[in-house]
Parts: structure tokens; sequence; C-alpha cells
């Protein structure tokens, strides 16, 4: 947002928490939450009852990160509570009710992702998450548990698990629970509207009997019997028990106002345009030889890590840069050298998690909320991983032949598919973007499989449907120039509910309905006087006034 | 492929063409097709050559270089008006910017529609006036026939230069385009429904020019105010090529009157007709029709998108420096014509919604000069005879009395009255026969028909009997 002049951060690391309290017992982590009742992000709210801000979901985005790739022995890892009373009591409302909209959207973004990333990480990453609800879990609080595999109650007739802000708050549960409650957990549709219209919730056995929980426990056989659970999820885990992890190191970032800059990834940031020019730069060194020569230099895990923090930073910092444009720049036969790595050791726990990793922060650029136009000029390394990018856009404009001129050396811009496109870094709705963009048109798909490996310049990517545009270089700058500028003239919102709509072709999967028919209800609802107005619920929470409601519907 | 050296030569122009290879590539696709649709769409009368004025630069000395040229080499220039370095915007939400060297992003679709529906009429006009030249009453008339002919084909060229140098592939997609509509095909029509109906006769012809190419130069003019400089400038040069053009509607119908006038007092009558002219009375109804389509052409009252066009500075108005207002008219209203309760009236609207009627408004008042140039001819002869305007609800088919009809009086009239009386107003199909049975060609240099008085000057300094056009 950056609304206030301070630039949010989302690097971080355990020794600097202040939220949580991450500890490594062999293969169960317990990840326990302490949230500091003056550690909000921002002024104005306190922390209370172990509510969170987007400070807090921050470290628990880095804790879920190192876990992965720092534990490799961990299997299950336990989300409890520090604090004696209180599970968590979700998103703090006096945060929410003063923010402005696109924060508290991208603010349920982030989060969403989060727990995304928490079942990438058990369905995938063989990690299991086990929710210990050593007290209420209210709202985003049982959200959260909601992400987990396994949720445990603590039976002490006041522990309940809630989703009141239907109720209290006149707005929907942001983070996934009206979806996993009925889809994941399979409660049937009737309890679940009770439920989420029942502010204090439900506990106990009936929380067990309507699968709201799967283990409800007194508080005397409490560590005991998560001890044995967490024990038995970590049966189930295909995670090496000799492995040596990565260190995620912190990484070089260079940020002003007007460019931000890693090793590998660079943005300018060109406010006048409305327009942010990203360049993804392929390797510099040859890929070691096997997976024991993985660290965190590893070109395809510090580039991921590099682009994750930059579309983080962008996404929050500068909501005013509309447009987003992605090239690369590299030796394309390098960029295939990785990628034949990574296909070849996919089993291996490593290279899956970097696939994994890319993976997310791929469906990270899926659910941005800007346009993205990817630009092919020669010199530049679109291939397997890095095609992905040009995948992921809006539009992409391939430039035909070569740029002439001093300076002008590279020769005619290609594209290659590899392996990698085909299946190992689907998209929300569970396809690979290629299949996503052939959607319904397996003629056309197998046409680009059949090119596996080819290097594709303008013509032959155009021909494929692999590219939109293909100017050639008298054309480009105007052609460029002209679809930025006139992309920055359309109204944000209506972009940002059209690409929405069009990147996500094809069946619905949780993650699409949370991103899709979630988010949007939520943001009408958030835009609604009926929260948001002076008399609305958002506003009147806590006042000890009643919310004064439009009661027509629409 | 030309050299660089031949571009100057071959496509006269002030756009830096010799060095810009984009343009030069999109305008050696486009020539060729633009070379065919001459041939196949322009003029049908085969001539040699024609005594042409050129324009090779856009000075007081180059825009008009006069010799004989074969219409097919005719060099069909680019030229727009002398930039000024300073100019700033003169109107809209960007008032005092300085006007934009390149087409801005946020505008582009606008724009180019507005060139597209600019330059379709362009062509078209040829299209409607090809079979002409077989008619034609003097060598003289021939050759301005076939001069204003050119002169259309290069404001098309100007408007194909703008599409082809700052739209990119669309705007090439365009040009192409531009030649692949044709007036009155059934299959793919111009764009504006009055051009595409054919000029049958030369009295239409003088009419089309005298008001249709005027809405063409108040269409211009509004153009000529654009933020997008290339534009402006563009049309800039075209208002002056396009003031000769109504300047051979105004003196053919001049030369029709006074020889009609002539005829009527030599033989003491109302009805030249018997005596090879053109009743004074078909004269009116030729008028009555070209001037209410040509009022159409100007659209509705009111517009929003003509509206959008102002405020985002892609269109002016008429003389927009000389309006005493804040060049903005967020907070201004106007009055324009409506139906109130079944009666001819105005209603007040926001000014720039209103905009299609102030246009409409300074055309009408331009209209009247010709009017009153013809009736002092007819004073002149001492006829009490006159000409005159017919009533802005009279025939018309778009906007608030499209619905209703109306005498040139401005009298409603019941529909089944219109249909029986219409006659009276309109051409009718007797009017229409007698004035094509008197379309026969004369081709010997200093003859002229006899429905139409010779002119008073030659062109660029020649006599009447210099021979203008050499028939193939």
């Amino acid at each position: 947002m950056g609304d206030d002049g301070e630039r949010v951060s989302f690097q971080t690391c355990p020794e600097q928490y202040r939220h949580w309290r991450l500890r490594v017992d062999g293969e169960v982590a317990t990840l326990a939450m302490d949230v500091a009742e003056d550690g909000g992000l921002r002024a104005g709210y306190e922390l209370k009852l172990n509510s969170y801000d987007l400070g807090v979901d921050i470290e628990l985005h880095d804790a879920v990160q190192r876990l992965r790739f720092e534990h490799p022995a961990v299997r299950t890892v336990v989300l409890t509570s520090a604090k004696d009373k209180v599970f968590c009591a979700g998103a703090n409302i006096k945060m929410l009710a003063s923010s402005p909209h696109s924060w508290k959207v991208n603010f349920c973004k982030f989060t969403n992702e989060t727990r995304n990333g928490i079942e990438d990480a058990s369905e995938h990453g063989g990690q299991a998450y086990l929710a210990a609800l050593n007290g209420p879990a209210s709202g985003g609080g049982y959200e959260l548990a909601l992400a987990c595999d396994y949720l445990m109650l603590v039976d002490d007739r006041s522990s309940m698990v809630s989703l009141p802000e239907l109720p209290l708050l006149g707005v929907l549960p942001g983070t996934g629970g009206l979806t996993r409650v009925t889809d994941k957990r399979h409660v049937r549709k009737d309890l679940a509207d009770y439920f989420s219209t029942k502010s204090e919730g439900v506990g106990g056995a009936r929380a067990a009997a309507w699968k709201l929980v799967d283990e409800v426990v007194p508080r005397s056989k409490w560590d005991e019997a998560v001890a044995a659970r967490a024990a038995e999820l970590a049966a189930g885990s295909a995670r090496p028990a000799d492995a040596t992890g990565v260190k995620l190191t912190p990484l070089c970032k260079e940020r002003t106002d007007d460019a931000i800059s890693y090793r590998y990834v660079r943005a300018e940031l060109d406010h006048d345009r409305r327009a942010a020019a990203i360049t993804v730069r392929g390797p510099d060194r040859e890929p070691p030889a096997g997976p024991e020569g993985i660290d965190a230099d590893f070109w395809p895990l510090a580039m991921t890590r590099e682009l994750d923090d930059l579309i983080l930073d962008l996404r929050t910092n500068e909501t005013g840069l509309g447009i987003w444009t992605l090239r690369t720049q590299g030796d394309l036969a390098l960029v295939l050298a990785y990628d034949k790595l990574l296909l070849e050791y996919r089993e291996n726990w490593l290279v899956k998690e970097v696939l994994l990793y890319a993976k997310r922060t791929l469906k990270r650029l899926d659910v941005t909320s800007r346009s993205l136009i990817a630009l092919i000029e020669p010199g530049s390394c679109f291939a397997g991983l890095l095609l992905e990018l040009a995948l992921a856009a809006d539009r992409s404009f391939q430039l035909d032949g070569v740029f002439t001129g001093t300076g002008h050396v590279a020769g005619p811009a290609a594209i290659t598919v590899t392996g990698l496109n085909t299946g190992l870094l689907p998209m929300g709705n569970g396809l690979s973007r290629l299949a996503t963009r052939f959607f319904g048109d397996k003629k056309a798909l197998d046409l680009v499989i059949g090119q596996v490996g080819t290097a594709l310049t303008a013509r032959a990517a155009a021909g494929l449907g692999l590219v939109t545009f293909t100017p050639d270089a008298l054309d480009w700058d105007e052609e460029v120039r002209i679809a930025i500028e006139e992309r920055a003239s359309f109204s944000p919102d209506a972009l940002t509910g059209m690409e929405a709509n069009y990147r996500f072709a094809g069946p619905e999967t949780m993650e699409t309905k949370i991103f899709g028919r979630l988010t949007a209800w939520q943001n009408w609802i958030f835009n609604r006087p009926n929260a948001v107005g002076p008399d609305g619920a958002l506003r009147k929470y806590g006042t000890g006034q009643r919310a004064d409601f439009d009661r027509n519907r629409v | 492929m030309p050299t660089a050296a031949d571009y100057a030569d071959k496509i006269p122009n002030n756009v830096g063409l010799q060095e810009d290879l984009r343009l030069q590539r999109a305008l050696e696709s486009w020539q060729p097709n633009f070379l065919n649709w001459w041939d196949s769409m322009g003029p049908a009368l085969p001539a040699r050559d024609v005594y042409l004025r050129t324009a090779v630069n856009v000075g007081r000395e180059g825009w008009a270089q006069f010799g004989h040229v074969a219409m097919r080499d005719y060099r069909w220039g680019i030229f727009l008006a002398e930039r000024d370095p300073g100019r700033v915007i003169g109107f809209g939400e960007h008032k005092g910017e300085p006007a934009w060297t390149k087409v801005p992003g946020e505008y582009r679709s606008e724009l180019r529609r507005l060139l597209v529906v600019q330059g379709d009429t362009e062509p078209a006009s040829v299209e409607q006036q090809r079979n002409l030249g077989a008619t034609a009453p003097s060598l003289y008339d021939l050759r301005n026939l076939f001069q204003v002919n050119v002169e259309e084909g290069r404001h098309l060229w100007a408007m194909v230069y703008l599409l082809h140098a700052y739209f990119g592939r669309e705007g090439r997609e365009e040009a192409d385009d531009l030649l692949r509509r044709n007036s009155g095909s059934a299959e793919s029509p111009r764009i504006l429904g009055a051009f595409n109906e054919e000029t049958p006769d030369w009295l239409s012809f003088f009419m089309f020019t005298y008001f249709t190419d005027r809405d063409g130069k108040y269409q211009l003019g509004t153009l000529k105010e654009s933020a997008f400089d290339p534009l402006s400038r563009t049309c800039e040069f075209m208002l002056k090529e396009e003031a000769h053009h109504m300047m051979v509607g105004t003196t053919g119908v001049d030369r029709i009157v006074e020889r009609t006038a002539a005829l009527m007092v030599e033989h003491d009558t109302d009805d030249a007709g018997p005596y090879g002219a053109i009743p004074l009375f078909v004269i009116q109804k030729y008028l009555n029709f070209h001037y209410s389509v040509s009022l159409d052409l100007f659209g509705g009252e009111t517009s929003t998108n003509v509206a959008n066009y102002y405020t985002a500075g892609l269109k002016g108005r008429w003389m927009e420096d000389r309006r005493a207002d804040d060049h903005k008219l967020t907070d201004d209203g106007i009055w324009v014509d409506a139906l109130v309760d079944g009666e001819l009236a105005q209603t007040e609207v926001p000014a720039l919604t209103g905009l299609n009627s102030d246009l409409r408004r300074e055309y009408i008042a331009d209209c009247q000069g010709g009017v009153s140039r013809w009736n002092k001819i007819l004073a002149q002869a001492g006829l009490p005879q006159r000409l005159k305007l017919p009533h802005v609800a009279f025939n018309r088919k778009v906007g608030a009395f499209a619905g209703i009809e109306a005498t040139p009086d401005g009298a409603l009239l019941p529909a089944g009255e219109w249909e029986r009386r219409q006659g009276e107003w309109l051409p009718t199909d007797v009017d229409k026969t007698h004035v094509r049975s008197l379309m026969r060609p004369v081709r010997e240099r200093g003859k002229i028909a006899a429905w139409i008085a010779p002119p008073r000057h030659g062109i660029n300094g020649r006599p009447f009997d210099f021979e203008y056009v050499h028939l193939a």
C-alpha cells in the first residue's frame, strides 16, 4: 500500500519473529502462535487474543517456507498457540475496519496464499500440518486450522471453533473458510450454514460429529494426544531422514523509489506510465551435476525467491503500477540445462521443493491483480521454467526478426517449450498453463507438445498460439508503447475482473473458488454500506451500537 | 523498391518519408492497391492527360503547381501544415498541455475511428462521381471534376499516412479496408449512408460539392483543432483544397442559375425546361435534397461520443480559438432542436453533449452564403424568384426530426400528406429524367452545353477554350 509512507518488507527469519515460536524436535516441528499485542504492522490497533495482521502472516509464511527447505527431517508441523486461553481470534477487526479496501484485498490474498502453501506442503511436500486448537479458534483462526490436515480441539466446554464474520461483522470469512468447510471437510451444507451464522461457534463432541474438527480431546490428555497424532502423521511421509537442508540466506535486494533489484530479478518502476518493467535473468553458470550441489544460490531457487519477493513487494507497496511487463534475458541453452536437471531429478526431495516453490510463485503471479504483458525480445530466454512467465501473461509480444542498429547483436527471439511446461507447474485450476491456454482444444495443445525442445521464433510461436502479437523491429516500440498506454487508461477494477476471469479457464478447484467466487463476493461486500458505511457492521463492531442495514436484497 | 531519392519525387511529402523505413514499407504495400482501386473505381472516362494542380510542398508556391499529367501518374503527396513546436491543446481536459506528437495509447481506438470515418468519405466521393466524366458539359468542367477526384484521392493518402505512421499494424489493416469498402456496394458499403448514393448528373455533382463537401470542411475544421498534432496539421492543409472543391460547387450552381435566369427572361417564363435549361424549381428541389441529407451527416442533436471526443481533446469546435468561453464546457448548456409535445422546438442540454448541434449551426450559416449569392444572380436578371434553404426539420432521417415530416417552411405534415406532396419539394423521377436528358457531353474545346453558362475565368489564368483535358 505504501499510503502512509512505510513500505512493507516480506523478508524475515526466525530470529526476528515477534509473533511465532518455532521449535524443531526430530520429525515434529511446533509452530506456536504468540502474537505480540503491540507488534502491529501499522499504528492504531492492538493484536489482542492472537489476532493477526499482515506482519503476523509474513512470519507464518516465512516459517512454512523454511520448514520445507531448511528442515528436510520434519514430517509433521504442529500448529498451535502459545497463549493460554485462545488459539487464534482471526484477522484483527480494528485493523480491517481502518484499512483501505486495497489493503484488505491484498491482505486476504496473501493470507490465502499462505494457507494454500500449507496445504501444498502437506499434499506434495511430505510435511503434514496438525492444528492443535488448545483454545477458541474463531474466524481467520479457524480458517488457518482448516488449512491443516488434521484438526484437534481441546474439549473444555469453552473452546469452540467458529466463523462469526457474518453475524458479527456483516462480511464473509475471507480466507477460504466457506470453501474448505464443505469442499475439504465435507460438512453438510445445512450444518455449515447454521455454523456460519452462529457467532459463538461449535465445540466439543458436536464439532467432531459435524466434521468441523477431527477429534476433541480433554485437557488432561491433550499433550499426549497431540504428540501421538503428530507421530502418526509423520509416519506417512516420504521425506528423507538424513538429508541436509538448504539455508534460505537473506536476499540481496536493493530498493529505491524507482527500482527494485536482486541478483537475477530487476524491476524498473515507471510511476508516470503506471508500469513496472520486470526483467528476469537466466542462469550465469552451468547447473550442478546433481541435487547434492543445490544450495541457496541454485539459480531456479534463487531466482524464484527473488521473483516471489518482488511480486509481494509490488503488490503491496506499488498499487499504482497497474501494468507489469515481463522480460527475460540470458542464455537459452543454460536455462534448458537447468530445466533438464530439474526434470531428471524431480523425485529428489529438494528438487521437488524447488519445483513446488516455483509453482507457488507462478500461482502468485496468476492471482495478481495487474495486467501482465510478456515482451519476448532477442537475447531473452523464455524456455521451460521461464516460459511460464510468458504463458502467465495476459498478452505477449514476440519480436519477429531482430533489432537493427548498434548494440543489437542478438539473433531472433525464440521461445522453447520443455517437459516442465506440460504439467509440473500447474495453476490453481489444476491444469498446466499450456492446457489452460488451449482449454478444450486438444489438437492445438498436442501440436505445441509436439514441439517440445524446439526453439520457436515469432512466426512459429504465433502459429502455435503461444504468443499474441509478433511485430517486427519497425513496429515494436510503438506497438508496445501503445499497448501499455491503452491498458493503463482502462478502469483498474474492470481490468482486474476481466483478467481474473480469462486467466482461469477450465475446471474449478478449491483454489479457484477461493480466489474467484469467495474473493469476488467478499470484495463486493467489503464495498457495500452494510459493511463499511457509517452504520455498517464492520464500522459499528465494538462500539456497542447495532449496525443499521439496508434490508433490500440485490 | 524505390530508392530514397525516388520517394521525394514520386510521393511529394514533408513528413520525412525518405528516412522513415516503417512508413516506406507501409506505403509500398498500400500504393499498388491504391492504384488498382483508382483504375477500377476512379474516373471511368479514359483521359490521356488533364491540366491539374499538384501540391509539391506546403509553401505559397508549392501547393499549386499546374501542368498536364496523366491522372494515374498524379503525384499523390503527403503534406502536413508546418509544425508549430509551441502549440498547446486548446480545449478539453488536457487544455494548456503541449499538443501530442504521438498517439496516446489511451485514445488510440477513438482516434483511429475518427480517422477511418473521415478517410472513408474521401475515396467514396470519387466512386460516387466515377461516371460523371461521360456527360461533362465542357472540357473545363471535366477538368474540375478530375481535379476534385485526384484531390479526394490525396486526402485519402493523407488519412492513410496517419494510419500508417501512428497506428501500427491495426492502422495498416484499416488503411487496406479503406480500399475494400466501396460506395453503394451491397457487401461492404462506405461507412456513412450519404456516401453510398451515386452522383447521377452534374447538377447533383455541383450540389454535392457545395453542400456535402462543406460538411467535410466542417468535420476537418473540428479535427484541425485536435490535440493530436499530426492530425491537426494534416487537416489544416486539406482544408485548403476542400475550399477549392466547394468553389467548383458554388460557381457550378452560379452558372446553372445564370443560364436558367437568362432563358426565363428571354422567353418570359417561369419554366425554362422547354428551352433546354434546368427549371428554377428543379434547382430548388435538388438544393432541398442535398442540403437536408448533408444536415444528417452531422449526426444527432446530442452525442456522448462527440462529448467524449471533445473532453479528451480529439475533436474541437469550429474555430475553437475564437470562442469566448472556458473551452471545457463542463458547466455550460446549449439549446438544441427537439420535438417538444409534438411541436418543432428546442431544449437545453449540457453543452458538451450538444456539440453536433453547435457544428451544424455553423454549417447552416455558411450554406446561406451560397444561396444569397445565387439569389443575387436572379435579382440582377430582374427576376423576382428566389432560392432558399429549407427548414432544418425538412426531410431529416437523423436526429430529433427523423420521425416527423415537415414542409420546407417548417410546417408539420401528417405522414400521408408527406407521401402525397414530397414531389413538390424533392426531385421526382420526372425532374431527374429531365435533368439527365440534358446531360450530353461536350468535348470540343471552347464549347459548352446549353443548360449551363460558361465560367467567368479559366483555370490558372488560362482561357475557357484552353485544352484542359486530352481525351484518350
